[in-house]
């Protein structure tokens, strides 16, 4: 039997206020020391009182918007009840029926096509507290807890079982993220957990409209595991059937050293969350024209940025969404753009687009960084591209006086001197060049004049590491071709 | 309305209550006389009246996202049962 994989997908994302979401703690708990951003409010002590913070409201409703949610006039908080260490209050605030955006959308790229993947919910929750468990050389175990995290404003986005592949959730995962990015309401880094993701898995027969037992797994933490995770299981699930299993309903763990999901079996009655209204929280009306000012005044988001270099600077459909997928090269794209943009100069925008995209993402990637992290300034890069335009230096000699410029920070004019990288343009120091070596080549120059074409390739490659990849390509060929039929 | 002895040992695992068998018949009882008093109150015809979570007629109270001293760690540390450098510490955990 054939069969389809459905899934849909949780993410939570960390919001970047400044203060936690329903008390006055600064947020910035990463960087302090354990337990210094604490009060009676995330500590979970008896009578204090919680206070919404305005501005993560804010931000949850400018993403539902973004992912053309509806936004219900009335919402209101719950209590979700679990006992667990890292839950100071023995419960958590988060939303039950009444989430702030429903019923919205996101679209991915799947093989050329746009698809829409439902969003059902955007609700606002609270993260919890750190736990460190560990044992010491004696053996004794115990696990500390550091409260810092504990009340840190979280918002949940489920989308609807409307995935089908590993790589739609990646897409989706992707798309999703570069949105939170755009609108400024997170940093979206999944390393670090301020961006997580947990997936419902199942299969059923292709064609059929019915969902089935199905599976959650946790324990995610990059784009990659999250594919490597859905391919398993979903392969997983289609062995199980295929062999006359039966799936059970659980939570399964992702094993990244291992590549595989392991059951966790989680104890009896663990999800009786009780959710009942928050009692210290009154009910929250989201007046329209708060609505339509946060919509009014949302950003331009990845899918019209794309569009818009399309349009504006001339760039592929595949290199315009790949550059503004992540809006600090989008960013830094544009700058540069803006060195050297007077007047439209859509080759000089492709150019500037491949190399970003190309030598200039790999360097990055090797050292882990972020493009403006880099030493190279959009003015850099615009000179850079200046001189390859001008032909001061050759295709060959620019790949060497790009590294350089990303290892050293320096001018490119100035390291294509230092290194003597220019390019030669001058005919008759490419004569000379050419002479010596068809001089030292016979074979080669018999080859070409039997008429075989990659003598004369050879031949032009010898002119090009004699001059160590200085002398101009173009040059090189017309001018060995004519010493050639000269002789 | 009466709440079985089964869901009284059910709610005393979910909040970790060690209950004696005594307890469990004890609250059994109890709770099942809090909820029919509660069912009183059905006898009341709300068919004209909006569902609420909330009584006190206020809502939307909110703050700017300015943040606030938070307590000192001694203090934040004050009641706990054990402590390492400015952690709590307590029995292990793993899920």
């Amino acid at each position: 039997m054939t069969y389809e994989t459905v899934i849909g997908l949780e993410v939570h994302a960390q919001l970047l206020t400044r203060s936690k979401m329903y008390c006055a703690c600064a947020a910035d708990y990463a960087a302090a020391a354990p337990n210094t951003r604490v009060c009676p409010v995330c500590l979970g002590l008896p009578g204090a009182l919680p206070v919404i913070n305005k501005r993560a409201i804010e931000f949850v409703m400018m993403t539902a918007l973004a992912l053309n949610c509806t936004i219900p006039e009335h919402t209101k908080f719950d209590r979700k009840n679990y006992p667990y260490p890292d839950l100071m209050k023995g419960y958590q605030i988060s939303q039950y029926d009444a989430p702030i955006g429903i019923n919205g959308w996101l679209a991915i790229d799947v093989n050329g096509e746009e698809k829409r993947i439902g969003i059902n919910r955007v609700h606002m929750e609270e993260d919890v507290a750190k736990l460190l468990h560990r044992t010491t050389p004696l053996g004794e175990s115990s696990t500390l807890i550091d409260v810092n995290r504990s009340g840190v404003p979280l918002m949940e986005i489920v989308s609807e079982p409307d995935v089908r592949s590993a790589e739609e959730a990646r897409q989706y995962l992707i798309k999703l993220r570069s949105i939170l990015q755009y609108l400024g309401v997170s940093t979206g880094n999944m390393e670090e957990g301020s961006f997580r993701c947990d997936a419902n898995v199942s299969i059923r027969p292709a064609g059929s409209e019915e969902y089935m037992t199905k599976v959650e797994v946790k324990n995610m933490n990059s784009f990659k595991s999250v594919y490597r995770a859905l391919e398993y299981e979903a392969a997983r699930q289609r062995k199980v059937a295929s062999e006359g299993g039966r799936l059970v309903q659980e939570t399964r763990g992702w094993l990244e050293d291992k590549g595989v999901t392991q059951s966790q079996r989680s104890k009896e009655h663990a999800h009786d969350y009780r959710y009942f209204p928050e009692p210290d929280l009154p009910p929250l009306v989201l007046s329209r024209t708060w609505v339509t000012k946060t919509e009014a005044g949302l950003p331009e988001l990845p899918d019209s940025r794309r569009n818009r270099f399309m349009s504006e600077y001339g760039l592929p459909l595949y290199d315009a969404r790949l550059l503004t997928n992540s809006k600090s090269l989008a960013d830094y794209y544009e700058a540069t753009i803006q060195m050297c943009m007077e007047k439209p100069d859509l080759r000089k925008a492709k150019t500037i687009c491949n190399w970003l995209l190309g030598d200039f993402a790999r360097l990055l990637n090797l050292e882990d960084i972020e493009v403006q992290e880099s030493k190279v300034s959009p003015a850099q890069l615009d000179e850079f591209v200046g001189l390859i335009d001008k032909d001061v230096i050759s295709g060959p000699a620019s790949k060497k006086v790009f590294e350089e410029m990303f290892k050293t920070g320096k001018p490119p004019g100035e390291i294509a001197k230092e290194q003597g990288l220019t390019q030669i343009g001058d005919a008759s120091a490419i004569e000379e060049v050419v002479r010596q070596v068809i001089a030292s080549n016979a074979q080669a120059v018999i080859d070409f004049k039997a008429g075989k074409e990659q003598a004369a390739k050879f031949l032009v490659g010898q002119v090009m590491k004699a001059t160590r990849g200085r002398a101009n390509p173009q040059m090189v060929g017309e001018i060995l071709q004519r010493e050639l039929e000269g002789e | 309305m009466t709440i079985s002895r089964e869901e009284v040992r059910h709610l005393a695992l979910l909040v970790r209550l060690g209950l004696s068998e005594d307890d469990v018949l004890r609250f059994s009882g109890q709770l099942s006389h809090i909820l029919e008093s509660f069912e009183i109150l059905n006898e009341v015809d709300t068919s004209h009246v909006a569902p609420t979570a909330n009584s006190i007629g206020i809502e939307s109270v909110m703050r700017e996202d300015e943040p606030k001293p938070c307590l000192a760690v001694e203090d934040v540390l004050a009641n706990a049962p054990s402590r390492e450098n400015t952690f709590f510490k307590v029995r292990p955990v793993l899920e």
